[in-house]
Parts: C-alpha cells; structure tokens; sequence
C-alpha cells in the first residue's frame, strides 16, 4: 500500500507507521520538525518500509496541503491511505482568555485536517478507491468546561467525516473515524497516568484493525465506546452541574 | 506517576521525579536540570538501586526507540538507547542477526546493556556486551554531545560502559550483531549431582558451546551441594521441522501478594521437581533462542512473587584461583540458612577483558541467586555471604544489588577514583552515593 502520513511524528503516527513498515508498505511522512521526520523516516526504513519519502509541513500553511498531497502521489506513484495524525492539545485557560488562541487551535485541529480532507476526498472519489483515517478524540463526543476548545474542533472533524463517509460511500472510499481516549504521549506528558491510559503501540494497532475491517467509528481502547455513550446519555440539565 | 519508576527488585524503594527524552536530538528536559541531580533510565530491569536517584530526578529515555541504521551485509546496527533488546531481536533474527551478547532478559534497553555492561551464558566466548559496542553518543548534562569510541573520547568511552548512567545519558549506540543461521539453539542439558561435577562439566563444555550456564539446587548439603541441571547449546544452522516455535502467549504473574510466595515449602518442593524433570542424565534438543535465552520473560511480571517487599539478588564473581571452595563455601552458607531461592544460576566466566572501567565480570565463576527480603534476616545472610566473596578476592555485581557495604565496592573496584573525571556533574544515583559516600 501507498501511504501518506500527516504529523507523522506524533507518537500515535509513528507507532502506527511502524506496523506500515513491519508490513512493507511505502510511506510518504509530513511532519512540522525536520529532525524528528527523519530520525522516524530512519526508523521505518530500518524496519522494513518498502519506501519512505518526508516533506516538512506545518498545517497552518494552508496553501501548502495540495502541494504536499501531489508530492506524496507523485514520490509514491499513487496513494492509497491518507492518515491524518497531527494535532495539539490547547491550553483550555489560555483559550478562555483568548479568542486569538481558540482560533488557532480550531485551525491545527479542525480547519487544517478539512483542507487537507477537501483534497483528498476529491482525489479519491475521482479514482474510484482509497482509505481516509483521521483521529479525532473521545472529547469531540460531549462539550465539557476542561477541554471544550479541544472537544469543538475534534467534534466538528468527526461530524465533518461523518458526511465524507456518507458522500464517498458510493465511490468506494472508506472514510474511518478514530477516537482515542487517553493515550500516554508526549502530548499528555504532564497528566498523571492512571488504569484508562493506553499506550500509542495498543492505539496503532487499533487503528490497523479496523483499516483491515473497514470499521466507520473506532474508539480505542474499546471500551471508551461504552464509557462515552454513558456521558452522552447524562441530560444535560444535571450535566452543567458537573466538573468534568 | 513515580511508582511507574522502580527496579527489578522493587527493593530498595524510591521516589523520584521522572522528565522524559524522546528525540535524540533534543537537550535534556528543563526540570532534569537545575537543582539536584538527575539519573537516566531505560525499562528499569536492573534489580536494586543503580537505576534509581531517591529524592532526585531520572531521565526516562525509553521513547529513544528508534532504529538508525542497519546493515544486513555486516551486521553493524545504529539504534537509539532506549530501544529493547527484544526489539533488535524482532528486527534482526529473521534477517540472520543476533545480539553478540544477551542477558537473562530481553526487556533491558540497549543503554541499560550498555550502563550495566551486561553478560551472557556465552561470556566465556564474547565478553561482556561493551566488548561489541563500536561507538555511542553521550549527552551530558551541560548540553554537550560526545562521539564516544575506542578511537575518540576513550576514557568517557570506557567509564560509560558499566558506568552505571553517571556519566551522562547515551543517546544513541552502534554494536556489532553476530550471523546465525537459524532463530533455533542446538541444546543439551545435563544432570550433575554435585559441585565437583559442575566445574568438570564447564571445563568439558566451554571449548565446544557458545554458552553454557548452569542451574543450582541451593537448599541440598553434604554430598549433594551444589547439584543441578547444566546447559549447554550452540546456534543451530536451521531449525528442525519439529522444533517448538516462539513462546506464543506471554503469561503475566496476576496478583500483587502482600509477602512472598517464596518459602521454605515451596522452594524445596519446586526444586526438588526441577531438578527431576528430566529422567535421563543428558536431554537433547533443538529450542527457540526465546526460550533458551529468556524462559522467565514468558512470565511477564514475576517479580511480584516476592510480594511486596521485594527481593535481592546476590551475584558474586569469584577468581578463578579460589572458585571452587570459594563457591562451595557460599553455596553451604546458603544451604545451611535454607533461605535461597528458585532459579540460582552459575557459571564460569571467560578472561576477556572489558574496556569497562566498573565491569563485573573476572576471569573465575559467578554465582547468581534471588532473596525474598525478609528484613534483618535476610541482610544478615547477605552479610555472611560478603566475607567469602571479600575473603577470596571477588566482588558483587552493582546491577543486582541493593546492599552491599562501600568498603567492598571500592576495594573491589579500585578503578572507581578513576570515574571521577568522567562522571556528569548531573547526575547522581541512590547506588552511587551509597557506595561512593557522595552527597547529591
């Protein structure tokens, strides 16, 4: 398979593009830090990758996604999986506090991922096949007061894949949704860990999964499928209440 | 988040702040820097306290996990400290690659092979795992990188191998792997009744197999001291179309007992089925190199069998001119307290010298047991045990242990002055102040 990686550095990608690699696909990686993109790039040839081209991105140059998607399908001769993987984590106070800042982490966790979607989709839909996997979160599911910046962007990408499954289904496109819940990443350095925490490695091979079953909505681990319908079914008039 | 951080031995207990390295071309963490020391760790399989810094801080380096470079043709792997010994297996064995040198366990880190300067049931071939090292980097805590060789920076090269971390965090190694023909071992095991039999046994064996090692009975006295069962095997060219695979499902030992498991009942119970597992006096056969290498790894968490206290292990090298009554003498110390434990492992070392500064291993043989801690009891045994290892001129290995008295340590390691010059001001561990006298 020919795969392109967006924030292909971030623990999640990288544990997902090993298992790429162990399997002898070919990758193209985009990533924002030219070092880490090539200590990763090293470390999946190393494994087995039947090829890996980089291209340096920050997904808040806009105009450079198409680009970036042609050089991948040029490097490539073809794609056939896109996997979306970058993103951050806001400072909810500091987003609180600024308008500024709520704007940019919408753009790096919602707007960027559906620029780089309109291209790929269209791509794809005019090929007749190909996968689109995306992480979004767990927090996209239910607006709470500790993360709700995070939540909205990742809520509105998993709504906006939610109709890019539906349009592309009859082109043959699959379209997988990927809500991880907590995952023990430099991302989450600062959290303390507790037994809900699951490793990149149980995440990427999730991921893997349900690529090869062609599931819609993957929660990873599974059982945040349940823990999130729990907070879903809480009326909102008690949840308002709460401090979550 | 500081629980996470303990040693194999889950004795000594300590608390530390953990700051994580994961790229190798980042500076050290802020918070590692600054006020009081720092200690780098790798998956925490060393047993007492060098890869712990009670009320400091440790460096988690296992995000370093990527491979660099490998050549197939020749066997030179470059790879980031913090990937397992398992993980360059998973990568190489299949391309007919094996690491020249390989501890009990595969979940060790290559700097942790590095820092401990480990050894291998074929030490008396290869050497310890330093031997194989060509070249690392080591960034220390002022932000300087040193390319460290045998050719360039060779005394850091030299007191970073069984270093024990003090000397910076290794960033990166290349070692040189060894060609193997097949994933399988060629193995023969051996039933000795004695001591006596043991050492002939190793004199027979050592020409003829890369690795030999042996499994003692410790509880035995009298005429069966020191019995067992000794292995010996070579890489096999291929593996037979019956040859057992891979442990396929890796158990994990499931509860956390509040004291050990280990007693006089069970100990001699299960020693006395191993040593008769076999009927015959010699079995042959053709095994995976996961279970010759690792049979306790198929066992994910057994350490917790000691409960909760944990355990010590006991590791001493003998000279070769005093081994055999130096051994006997340790063993029916041991037999005679009938403390010991399950797997009490010996081997005789080979002469080839480490460029390890703080190596363990000396030409002679080496005794290896684990001690459920049972307090004052237990330290005190440990103790009767020191006179023997200090009376014949051997030592403890600083990756097993969590006790021994810093006047053996530094008359055991006389080269420990020399590490002065290389050790990072940064850097401190629980083990090194407490053999070294040195302050954080």
């Amino acid at each position: 398979m020919k795969i392109l990686i967006i924030g292909a550095t971030s623990a999640i990608a990288a544990a997902t593009a090993r298992l790429f690699a162990d399997a002898g696909h070919a990758l193209f990686l985009a990533a924002r830090d030219s070092d880490k993109l090539e200590a990763t790039a090293d470390d999946l040839r190393v494994r087995g990758a039947a090829q890996v081209e980089t291209a340096t991105l920050d997904v808040l140059d806009f105009d450079r996604h198409e680009p970036v998607l042609r050089a991948a399908i040029d490097a490539l001769d073809g794609l056939d999986l896109v996997l979306l993987a970058h993103g951050t984590l806001p400072d909810q106070a500091a987003c609180e506090r600024s308008f500024d800042e709520t704007r940019r982490e919408l753009e790096i966790n919602a707007l960027s991922s559906i620029s780089l979607l309109t291209f790929v989709a269209n791509h794809f839909q005019a090929k007749g096949a190909g996968q689109i996997a995306v992480i979004t979160s767990v927090a996209g599911d239910r607006g709470r007061q500790s993360n709700y910046v995070y939540g909205a962007a990742k809520g509105a990408l998993s709504i906006f894949l939610q109709g890019l499954r539906n349009r592309l289904y009859k082109s043959g496109v699959h379209v997988l949704t990927i809500k991880p819940g907590f995952v023990d990443t430099p991302m989450t350095a600062n959290f303390d860990k507790g037994p809900l925490w699951a490793s990149p490695e149980q995440v990427a091979e999730g991921i893997v999964r349900a690529l090869k079953k062609e599931t819609d909505v993957t929660y990873l681990p599974w059982f945040w499928r349940y823990i999130m319908l729990l907070i879903r079914l809480i009326p909102e008039r008690l949840f308002k209440r709460l401090s979550l | 988040m500081s629980n996470r951080y303990q040693s194999w031995g889950r004795y000594p207990k300590a608390e530390q702040q953990a700051y994580r390295l994961n790229w190798r071309d980042d500076a050290l963490p802020d918070g590692a820097l600054g006020d009081g020391s720092f200690l780098p760790f790798g998956n925490g399989r060393s047993y007492g306290d060098v890869c712990l810094n009670d009320g400091g801080k440790l460096v988690d380096c296992r995000g370093l996990n990527r491979f660099i470079e490998f050549d197939e043709e020749t066997g030179i792997l470059r790879a980031e400290a913090g990937v397992l010994l398992s993980e360059i297996h998973a990568l190489t064995v299949e391309r007919g690659w094996f690491l020249p040198v390989t501890p009990g366990t595969q979940f060790a880190t290559l700097g942790g092979a590095i820092a401990n300067d480990v050894h291998g049931k074929n030490h008396h071939r290869a050497g310890t795992f330093g031997r194989h090292v060509r070249c690392f980097e080591l960034l220390r805590s002022d932000g300087t990188r040193l390319a460290c060789s045998p050719e360039e920076n060779d005394g850091y090269f030299r007191a970073t191998i069984a270093g024990l971390g003090m000397t910076g965090v290794i960033t990166w190694a290349e070692i040189a792997l060894q060609r193997i023909g097949s994933a399988y071992i060629d193995q023969e095991t051996i039933r000795f009744a004695n001591l006596d039999e043991f050492f002939s046994l190793a004199r027979e064996s050592d020409g003829d197999y890369e690795h030999t090692v042996a499994w003692v009975d410790c509880l035995p006295h009298g005429d069966m001291l020191g019995r067992g069962l000794f292995t010996r095997g070579n890489h096999a060219d291929a593996g037979g179309a019956d040859a057992p695979g891979a442990p396929s499902r890796r158990l994990r030992f499931p509860i956390d007992p509040p004291f050990t498991l280990v007693n006089r009942l069970t100990l001699k119970l299960f020693n006395d089925l191993y040593y008769r597992r076999q009927r015959a006096e010699r079995v042959r056969s053709v095994e995976h190199y996961a279970r010759f290498f690792y049979p306790l790894d198929s066992i994910l968490s057994w350490n917790r069998i000691y409960g909760s206290r944990g355990f010590l292990q006991y590791q001493c090298a003998i000279p070769v001119a005093r081994m055999e009554d130096g051994i006997r003498e340790i063993l029916s110390r041991i037999a005679k307290s009938g403390m010991g434990s399950f797997l009490a492992v010996l081997k005789v070392f080979g002469d080839q010298p480490s460029p390890g500064l703080l190596s363990f291993p000396m030409p002679g043989a080496t005794l290896a047991l684990d001690f459920p801690n049972r307090g004052s009891k237990t330290f005190k045994l440990l103790d009767e045990l020191d006179e023997v290892t200090r009376e014949t001129g051997g030592r403890l290995y600083p990756s097993k242990d969590a006790r021994m008295h810093a006047r053996d340590f530094q008359a055991a390691y006389p080269s420990w002055q020399a590490m002065a010059d290389f050790i990072d001001p940064g850097v401190s561990s629980s083990f090194w102040r407490r053999v070294t006298g040195a302050t954080e």
